[in-house]
């Protein structure tokens, strides 16, 4: 585990028409590790993870004040390209959302929109993609079968792959396993475990004990506030703040 | 308690009566419609020109002249619409511009299909000097079918779920690309659908075509979109009401071959919307 | 570089949509203003008083008169006639479908009507013309049966879809729990029906209303067909009646770019244009209205 911030955050705010959902968030990510955000729902964690890749930029009516590094670089400067920086910093959804085509197709989509298009380099970039996400065994032989046809847990996994597959630096996770059954989820937090060692991976999540389970650092949000942040152990063990003692002993939330 | 049940076993059954009432008679009429229609359909009729002011021979001239139209309209409207859809469904924000649009479809759909007629012969025919002609014809039937395809192009993007979209942009995908790649072909089916109902109300409009690109009687095919056409709706107005001596087979027989063009088009829409729907469900 | 490349283009095309969607306010503007202009000659040479209100219409004589309101008059008889046929029948299967027809009549039935939506207006016509007219004449025992009643008939079958399918969608927005309390406070369904869901779609029923009635007004071939075209003010609704439509229609062929006849004949249409648009108005307003009722509701 290196020292390294991969991604920051400094002084961030973030008012939606007039309300203020984030308020001066400053924020460390580590390079190749997990981070998890964990708060009561509409506490802003996952407003917090959708300023990381700009998301919210596709809502109107958001405004952003601060700054948010990813290595050093304003993602927030004028010279920023929200479609670039996408591209690095990928994202899992709350409900897998597998486009209507194919397997093939759905990890091919993002290598294909940024100009790939020999036919053997795809091939390689799918296999690797779904590989690296634990699916490549369960769907090699159904490729070209509609992604739709798979269960819940393949779902996530293959958009997990579909993100691999653009070759993103970090890959946030919105709740990925809440829609999942206790196997699928499971299976998904040994993914999550393999890989950080490529890939630098901020989760957000309603439960405790798989931030526990799968993440190094976590932070504590309340009403748009990053409460407390520190190494998961210590978090959970022996938190420093009275409110994050309340959370994560179950008192309210 | 019994009074209250009677007045609603009453109520209830006289509704059901009125529909009955309703729909029956019209179904019956288009029955008869087909009956008498059905014996005038010979090869001759439906591969001749007509001969005797209208009386005797086939009419497929008047049937090339509204399949033309339909094409005609349909490279007219199909482009304008569905990117007008694109526009305010995919690009268009809160502001005057946006709003002036969905004004002005609101109000074109409500215009009737004589005053398109009298603006495709002021515009087309007279100020742009394309004659009575295919193409003033199809330019007439296209902007009166655009305010149709807008809006079933726009429901059925919206039926796209933002699920994809936000996946998309989250791989680094552009607006555009979003579009074109994800957007566009899962909402394709329901886009064609609503688009062939709106073309089918076209090819059987006569209002919008008597001044713009229909005549009465030409035995020639139009071999290019200045050429004035002959068809169906105003070929069936004209044998039922101005041409005298013409029997009446033959004008049950020409208003069957256009409700079987028109239906055949609303068979396609409706047979494609439920394929979509059962591969929705499986 | 290529960043901003990119970026360029991708505002290009949304400009490019832009544009095409700003061609629907392009057309709209030009057919009133194309209306207006050829039609405000006959503004001005009859003026528009003696225009809307004159009864004489004689556009071929020595001394031509261009008198509109035989033909106003016959549109709205025609037109209302079609109304009070249509609006109550509508209304009355839309409510057996949606709350009580079983589920296979009310899928038939939708079918039905979708495919008598799509038949074209000189189909009716001719039907009306060859098969209903015959009929009507027999049995009242008229000289003729092309009058505004026959007419007003046939508008109404032909507004019947419109006014069905749109009352229904409007009683199926009505909230279930409404139904359910008033059920669980002892009411039938036929109560229910009349006292809760009918008053709480009403708006949805009057805009269905108005969009019948604009569709029957604009109506021009069934009407050309069947109404009889006497240039005469009507006394009764078996008198034959000329429509604002139907005059346009059948003179547009007869007459010459600029003449008189054919600036009345576009100022007809502007007439027409304006009662379409300002039915729209109201449809709309209505419309407005419901959904920010809905709205409301949902949240």
């Amino acid at each position: 585990m290196c020292d390294k911030n991969k991604m920051e955050t400094r002084n961030l705010n973030l008012y939606y028409k007039g309300f203020q959902a984030l308020i001066n968030v400053s924020f460390p990510v580590k390079e190749n590790t997990v981070t998890a955000l964990i708060g009561p729902s509409g506490c802003g964690k996952s407003t917090f993870l959708r300023t990381l890749n700009r998301m919210n930029d596709v809502i109107d009516g958001t405004r952003i004040e601060g700054e948010v590094l990813l290595d050093d670089e304003n993602i927030y400067d004028a010279e920023v390209d929200p479609v670039v920086l996408r591209k690095q910093v990928g994202m899992v959804f709350q409900r897998p959302n597998p486009f209507p085509m194919s397997i093939y197709d759905n990890i091919a989509y993002g290598p294909r929109i940024h100009g790939r298009k020999n036919k053997d380099e795809l091939n390689e970039i799918v296999e690797k993609s779904l590989q690296a996400a634990a699916l490549w065994d369960e769907v090699k032989d159904r490729l070209h079968k509609s992604a739709l046809g798979l269960s819940g847990g393949q779902q996530q996994r293959l958009v997990i792959a579909r993100v691999l597959a653009v070759d993103p630096q970090v890959i946030l996770m919105d709740e990925p396993a809440s829609a999942l059954d206790p196997i699928s989820t499971a299976k998904l937090e040994d993914l999550i475990h393999q890989l950080k060692s490529s890939y630098t991976i901020v989760i957000v999540t309603h439960n405790m004990q798989q931030a526990a389970r799968v993440s190094d650092f976590t932070g504590f949000f309340l009403n748009g506030e990053m409460i407390e942040y520190s190494v998961t152990n210590t978090m959970f063990t022996a938190p420093r703040v009275k409110q994050t003692e309340d959370y994560i002993t179950g008192r309210f939330g | 308690m019994m009074n209250k049940r009677l007045k609603e076993k009453a109520g209830f059954g006289a509704l059901a009566v009125l529909t009955f009432l309703a729909v029956v008679p019209v179904l019956a009429i288009i029955g008869y419609l087909v009956w008498q229609g059905w014996p005038a359909l010979t090869w001759e009729f439906l591969t001749q020109p007509p001969r005797k002011f209208l009386t005797e021979g086939g009419i497929y001239p008047a049937i090339i002249g509204t399949l033309a139209l339909t094409v005609g309209t349909i490279m007219v409207a199909m482009p304008l619409g569905i990117g007008t859809a694109i526009y305010l469904v995919e690009y268009a924000g809160e502001n005057v511009f946006n709003k002036l649009i969905r004004i002005a479809i609101i109000n074109l759909a409500g215009v009737p299909s004589v005053v398109y007629g009298l603006f495709g012969m002021g515009m087309f025919v007279l100020t742009l000097g394309l004659g009575r002609s295919l193409a003033a014809g199809a330019l007439t039937l296209g902007i009166l079918t655009l305010p149709i395809i807008i809006s079933t192009a726009e429901e059925a993007l919206l039926a796209v779920p933002d699920n994809y979209r936000y996946a998309s942009l989250a791989l680094g995908a552009t607006k555009w690309q979003t579009v074109r790649r994800v957007v566009l072909p899962v909402a394709l089916p329901a886009i064609l659908t609503g688009t062939i109902l709106g073309i089918g109300r076209a090819a059987g409009e006569t209002a919008p075509i008597m001044f713009t690109a229909a005549v009465v009687y030409t035995p020639r095919l139009p071999d290019s979109i200045y050429d004035q056409v002959m068809a169906l709706p105003y070929h069936l107005y004209a044998i039922s009401t101005e041409v005298p001596n013409v029997s009446q087979h033959m004008a049950f027989g020409a208003a069957l071959v256009l409700l079987a063009i028109v239906g055949a088009m609303n068979l396609v829409a409706v047979v494609i919307r439920t394929r979509m729907r059962l591969k929705r469900l499986r | 570089m290529e960043t901003r490349l990119s970026n360029y283009y991708e505002k290009g095309i949304k400009y490019f949509f832009g544009l095409i969607a700003g061609t629907s306010i392009l057309l709209l503007f030009l057919i009133f203003s194309l209306l207006f202009r050829e039609g405000l000659g006959v503004f001005s040479n009859v003026g528009v008083m003696d225009f809307i209100l004159g009864t004489r219409w004689l556009p071929v004589s020595e001394t031509p008169f261009f008198g509109a309101l035989p033909m106003i008059i016959g549109s709205i008889i025609v037109t209302l006639g079609a109304g009070m046929l249509a609006i109550p029948a509508g209304i009355g299967i839309a409510v057996y479908l949606a709350e009580v027809a079983p589920r296979s009549v009310r899928e038939v039935a939708k079918a039905v009507i979708e495919l008598l939506a799509g038949i074209p207006s000189v189909v009716y016509g001719f039907l009306g013309l060859t098969v209903l007219a015959p009929v009507i004449k027999d049995l009242l025992n008229l000289p003729s049966a092309l009058t505004a009643f026959t007419a007003a008939l046939v508008l109404a079958i032909m507004a019947l879809p419109t006014v069905v399918s749109i009352s229904e969608d409007a009683l199926d927005a009505v909230p279930r729990d409404y139904r359910e309390a008033s059920l669980a406070l002892g009411a039938t369904k036929w109560e229910t029906t009349v006292k809760i869901v009918l008053p709480s779609a009403r708006s949805g029923l009057m805009a269905a209303s108005m969009l019948g009635l604009g569709r029957a007004i604009g109506e021009t071939m069934a009407v050309l067909m069947v109404a009889g075209n006497a240039m005469i003010i009507p006394h009764s609704i078996f008198d034959p009646v000329r429509t604002i439509t139907a005059s346009i229609a059948a003179e547009m062929g007869e007459t010459v770019q600029g003449g008189l006849h054919y600036q009345a004949l576009f100022g007809l249409g502007v007439v027409l244009f304006t009662i379409t648009f300002v039915i729209n108005l109201i449809t709309d307003l209505i419309f407005t209205r419901t959904s920010s009722v809905k709205r409301g509701t949902s949240l």
